[in-house]
């Protein structure tokens, strides 16, 4: 059930492209045609898949304070949680090489389809964006870092197919000519970050959406807060 | 301008108008959106980028011709994310409210597209005085989108601006809320980012024509 419901709100209530904004620079710029979109997609999904439970791995064994206490008690008290940006970068670089190398030699089909998209997810902030996402949030088991992973990867595939195929429908359409492209994409994007919002209700039972709610307008009425945080905060 | 050439010196102004890295370039999107919601995040982002953009450029064209090809995106990468470290720990040092508010965006400057762009397209091809002056305009033609967008969400969002209520004051009824004027609590929110970076692109492209795309 647990896994149920990570993986739902990895796709929808916390999607990578609408709700935190990762992975834009891709998302825009392969979305003209959706053939392409899909190939991106596939891969991200792929790479997120795997780099998301390594970096869980890294993070518990590794990286956070008291982490290395497997070593002995001497090195308890150490916190390397400083050096997790550099770790994490590493470990995509070099599993995105290996994922390439390995793709290459076993199935040059799908090589062709997803070779060329790899070397750009390496820096797609929606690959480092989930490892930092799965560790600010405290996912507790290999096993839901893996479906945090896989579901916001699917999360990330949706948004890109979706914008693709209206895009490729938008061209027959008459946009003001200084929207044309890059400026209609960014607004419909915009629309569609609105729709997604509205499955931030979908897992809160009955009872405790009015006080969600509550702590919603509060948050947005009191300009103290840390209002850019908003989306992830209510998520939480 | 004794100190910069005539070339030298467009390597810092295109970026700020006509080569934006945001709106014409499509480079470092992500962390643009999501920080905006105030005009206080926005700056410390921008300083941040400039820092990481600078100095990464004047290292990695120091480097250029000593980092074989074929590793060169780890290359990039380990040198961000050592600067990246560095302004974090800065920042979590100096101002930890704000650095809990940028939350994980600090450390995805380091896959912010336009360092990646930046080092692929200019400083892996010239030398570092060039370098660090592209490097310094680009991010400042980031920085220039982000403090305008954060700017105005702000401003309609939360009607003040640095945190001072330059609107008056909502609850108590003084200034312009006094004749009824409300806040739009609707900018605050994240999908409002993107609409108002299309509106900045619109305005751009209608004035200069030149830059509008084919669909």
């Amino acid at each position: 059930m647990e896994h149920v419901e990570l993986f739902f709100k990895s796709i929808f209530i916390d999607n990578m492209v609408f709700a935190t904004f990762l992975g834009m620079c891709s998302y825009l710029a392969v979305s003209k045609k959706v053939s392409t979109a899909v190939g991106l997609g596939a891969a991200v999904i792929f790479v997120l898949a795997i780099t998301v439970p390594l970096n869980w791995l890294l993070d518990q064994y590794l990286l956070q304070p008291g982490a290395l206490s497997w070593l002995g008690a001497e090195y308890a008290d150490y916190d390397l949680s400083f050096l997790s940006f550099i770790m994490f970068i590493a470990t995509i670089a070099t599993m995105v090489q290996l994922v390439e190398i390995v793709v290459e030699k076993f199935s040059p089909s799908l090589y062709n389809s997803l070779g060329i998209f790899l070397p750009l997810i390496a820096v797609n902030c929606a690959i480092l964006g989930g490892s930092l996402f799965m560790q600010s949030r405290e996912i507790a088991t290999l096993g839901l870092a893996t479906t945090y992973g896989i579901g916001s990867g699917i999360g990330w595939f949706l948004a890109i197919l979706a914008i693709a195929a209206i895009r490729e429908k938008i061209r027959y359409s008459s946009v003001p000519p200084a929207l044309r492209g890059l400026g209609i994409t960014f607004i419909i994007t915009g629309l569609m970050a609105i729709g997604f919002m509205s499955f931030g209700g979908m897992l809160t039972g009955g009872d405790d959406e009015g006080a969600k709610k509550e702590e919603q307008t509060v948050q947005v009425q009191d300009s103290e807060e840390n209002k850019v945080a908003n989306n992830i905060t209510i998520n939480e | 301008m004794g100190l910069l050439s005539k070339k030298d010196a467009k390597l810092i102004t295109d970026p700020l108008a006509d080569n934006n890295p945001i709106t014409i370039q499509v480079l470092g999107i992500c962390s643009a959106l999501a920080i905006t919601a105030e005009l206080k995040a926005s700056i410390v982002m921008s300083i941040s980028v400039l820092f990481v953009l600078g100095v990464g450029n004047v290292v990695i064209s120091l480097m250029r011709n000593i980092i074989p090809s074929k590793i060169r995106i780890i290359v990039q990468l380990i040198v961000v994310a050592a600067l990246v470290i560095i302004v974090d720990q800065v920042l979590k040092a100096f101002a930890y409210e704000l650095s809990k508010t940028l939350s994980v965006f600090v450390g995805l400057i380091i896959t912010n597209c336009i360092i990646m762009g930046r080092f692929e397209a200019f400083a892996l091809g010239n030398g570092p005085w060039r370098s660090f002056l592209d490097g310094i305009g680009n991010a400042a033609g980031y920085g220039a989108i982000l403090i305008i967008v954060g700017f105005f969400r702000e401003l309609l969002g939360s009607g003040t601006l640095l945190g001072f209520k330059v609107l008056g004051d909502p609850i108590e009824k003084t200034g312009l809320y006094s004749i009824g004027y409300e806040n739009n609590g609707f900018m605050l929110l994240s999908p409002m980012a993107l609409i108002v970076v299309g509106i900045i692109i619109w305005v751009q492209r209608t004035r200069n024509k030149a830059l509008v795309e084919d669909h």
